[in-house]
């Protein structure tokens, strides 16, 4: 693991170069004192340009809770570098406290007793209020970009097919999006509401597939405070992979390294001062592709939902990664002269929904997009004891909920629910409420199947998706943590190559070791395949929290991790 | 091997002649059938890195049809010309994919085609040069069950 003394240096010696020092004043928020709005939105403006980031909003528009990961683990030359820092550790390498407001939206640290102090996180309509603070003195050097995962999460861009979250994003005003879950809409949705919007949709690696030619822009200049700039989109590589490709056929993404640096190069003979890169392919995949492709002064992550108060450097790249959820909107500001960075100041604004007042305009469209749907969103449907969360490489408390309804529901052996990284959190005492099922299910293929596997194909998926995500060579990973089981236990060492990860499956009803060729019935959802039958997942959970009315779950413990 | 009309114009220009190597039709690719298959190529050259270049996805978006291109740097000119590109599937059950035969005529050598792969594997491809040198690129792809990101 990397020290922090190692980190700093680091950062220290990134800063050093490029002039100017400050990265934020994270720690200058005092500790458990009441937040106010002056200080999250102080910023001294610096330099020409402001580049402003949020991403992987997952179309949650309201204030939620949001647990940072327990486990995010790192592996081959990342282990212990950000962001495979949790908890106390993460703390100790940004020196930030515990108890503090910082330590609440960065860290799963006594996550329950802080979300009373601290409450709710983001609010489209208090990211407005920051905006237009920054626009007060920036508008003509700001550029606002959207890392996309943007029209999916919610009941309401469930219902609306994420028209919701277009009307609400038009309000913000973005000067670029990029994409991954907006193609689960299905590709002609996504070309409909492509040609609505005033800005574009970016996507380098978007090409069609009989063609092999770009299939959208994918790049825009702009002009800010006397500077080119060249914004180049990168959508999610793995889209047909990770999620139905059969929803959007005619595409077909990839790393496509190559396709990119020729981008970056044409927006640099075209004049461009700086050259930031939009991109959807996840923290690692971004980190090893700044050491490989030249040029480019900025990568805006996004995908694994990570959220960093310091930008990484690779080289003379600056990583910056703005979190989930509408949790965080970032602020660079950097100093371009003569087509170089010569200095830069960052801030990863932390959205408190009770100390930012909302804007009035973005509250307005949000309470208009949510009033025919007002009466089903806050039905209560049951009530939790415990602290329900979904982000971390295993099992979180929310999954186990719904491998437990689909273990109960549909009398199944074994549950199986994808690592998705978006699903906000609530916490004990808390009602569920359709709103809240919704907010970790909501998707267009969400169809609960009940089928027979024999145990060889039960471990042939865990290994697969075990190396989708702890495969060494980052271009390999697909960025969503590890599939959930319900049913079965496994230890993992995720240290190994595929094939050997997993061992000592269990079938927890009677201890019995999974038998390689016995069949097994197993219900999941959330299958790529197309024709996958069956209730859809909210049905399912919903049946089983009108049996217990009150849930409470402890941490999964049937999961032993080594090699770490 | 058959090829659609849309698979033989990916071929590119440069591609002269595609011929299927025809390898004794064995279930699962024995290492020796791969290494059988290079000594035939090479007529026992020593292989060395270099001038040709692979072009495969990470991780195929298709086990069926994934898309590869193959450059090979080289004037094209009589004195110095690529003769013939091999390239192998090292994992499926018959490894041999294609040779593609190029000669100054074909102004450069590059050929793109798309090929099935039974499961993660390496691509291999080897460049014969007029003067009987040789060069190799290879790429492991990914075939995944597929179904959790996100």
């Amino acid at each position: 693991m990397i020290s922090r003394r190692e980190f700093l240096q680091a950062s220290a010696a990134a800063t050093a170069i490029l002039g100017s020092g400050a990265v934020g004043n994270w720690s200058a928020l005092a500790a458990k004192q009441a937040i106010t709005q002056d200080q999250l939105l102080d910023f001294d403006d610096y330099g020409n340009v402001t580049l402003v980031h949020i991403t992987d909003i997952h179309a949650q528009v309201k204030p939620i809770y949001f647990r940072e990961p327990s486990i995010n683990l790192g592996v081959g030359g990342v282990v212990g570098k950000p962001p495979h820092v949790t908890g106390a550790d993460m703390l100790k390498m940004f020196d930030l406290k515990p108890g503090t407001p910082e330590a609440y939206a960065l860290t799963y640290e006594d996550f329950i007793g802080l979300s009373s102090a601290y409450g709710r996180m983001g609010g489209l309509d208090r990211v407005g209020t920051v905006l237009n603070s920054i626009r007060s003195t920036r508008e003509d050097r700001m550029i606002l970009l959207d890392g996309g995962d943007t029209w999916q999460g919610s009941y309401v861009a469930n219902h609306t097919n994420g028209q919701d979250m277009v009307d609400i994003m038009n309000a913000l005003r973005p000067d670029a999006m990029t994409s991954h879950w907006e193609f689960t809409l299905g590709e002609d949705r996504v070309q409909e509401i492509v040609d609505s919007l005033d800005f574009p949709f970016l996507g380098s690696n978007i090409f069609d597939k009989e063609w092999d030619e770009p299939a959208f822009e994918h790049t825009k200049m702009y002009e800010r405070g006397g500077v080119k700039i060249a914004v180049v989109g990168q959508a999610f590589p793995y889209l047909p992979i990770a999620n139905p490709g059969w929803m959007f056929p005619t595409y077909s993404f990839g790393i496509r390294e190559d396709v990119l640096q020729d981008n970056v190069n044409a927006a640099r003979a075209d004049g461009a001062d700086l050259v930031v890169v939009l991109s959807h392919n996840g923290f690692d995949v971004d980190r090893k592709l700044a050491s490989r492709v030249t040029g480019i002064d900025v990568i805006l992550t996004g995908h694994t939902h990570d959220a960093l108060p310091e930008p990484v450097m690779v080289g003379k790249t600056m990583l910056i990664a703005s979190g989930s959820n509408g949790k965080f909107v970032s602020r660079l500001d950097l100093n371009v002269q003569s087509g170089e960075v010569k200095g830069f100041k960052y801030r990863l604004i932390p959205i408190f929904s009770d100390v930012i007042t909302p804007d009035k305009d973005v509250a307005a469209i949000i309470d208009g997009t949510r009033a025919p749907h007002e009466a089903e969103l806050g039905r209560v449907l049951g009530r939790t004891e415990s602290l329900l969360y979904r982000r971390g490489n295993f099992n979180g408390t929310f999954d186990d909920l719904i491998c437990n309804a689909l273990l109960e529901q549909r009398e199944a052996d074994i549950a199986l629910s994808p690592g998705f990284r978006w699903g906000p959190t609530l916490v004990p005492g808390q009602d569920i409420t359709v709103e809240d099922l919704f907010n970790s299910t909501a998707m267009s293929y969400p169809a609960a199947y009940r089928s027979e596997m024999d145990g060889k194909l039960i471990k042939d998926i865990l290994e697969d998706v075990a190396d989708n995500l702890f495969n060494p060579d980052p271009y390999y990973q697909q960025g969503g943590d590890m599939v959930r089981v319900g049913g079965m236990g496994y230890t993992i060492d995720i240290s190994k190559q595929i094939g050997s990860r997993i061992s000592n499956m269990t079938l927890l009803k009677d201890g019995s070791s999974i038998d390689p060729s016995k069949n097994y019935v197993v219900s999941g959802w959330a299958s790529v395949n197309e024709e996958t039958e069956g209730p859809a997942i909210w049905d399912v959970v919903e049946d089983h929290l009108a049996h217990h009315k009150t849930v409470s779950i402890e941490e999964n413990k049937s999961v032993v991790v080594h090699g770490v | 091997m058959n090829l659609d009309r849309r698979q033989v114009l990916a071929l590119g220009v440069g591609a002269a002649v595609m011929t299927a190597i025809g390898l004794p039709g064995v279930a699962v690719a024995a290492v020796g059938d791969v290494e059988k298959a290079i000594a035939e190529f090479t007529k026992g050259a020593e292989i060395t890195t270099g001038k040709v270049v692979l072009s495969a996805p990470q991780i195929a978006e298709n086990g069926n049809t994934v898309p590869i291109e193959v450059t090979v740097e080289s004037e094209m000119t009589q004195a110095s010309y690529v003769d013939a590109v091999m390239i192998l599937a090292a994992g499926n059950p018959n490894p041999g994919v294609a040779t593609f035969k190029f000669s100054p005529m074909s102004g450069e050598a590059l050929a793109s085609t798309r090929i099935r792969l039974a499961k993660t594997q390496d691509i291999i491809v080897i460049a014969r040069m007029n003067d009987g040198s040789c060069y190799k690129d290879q790429k492991t792809v990914k075939v995944t069950i597929g179904g959790c990101g996100g």
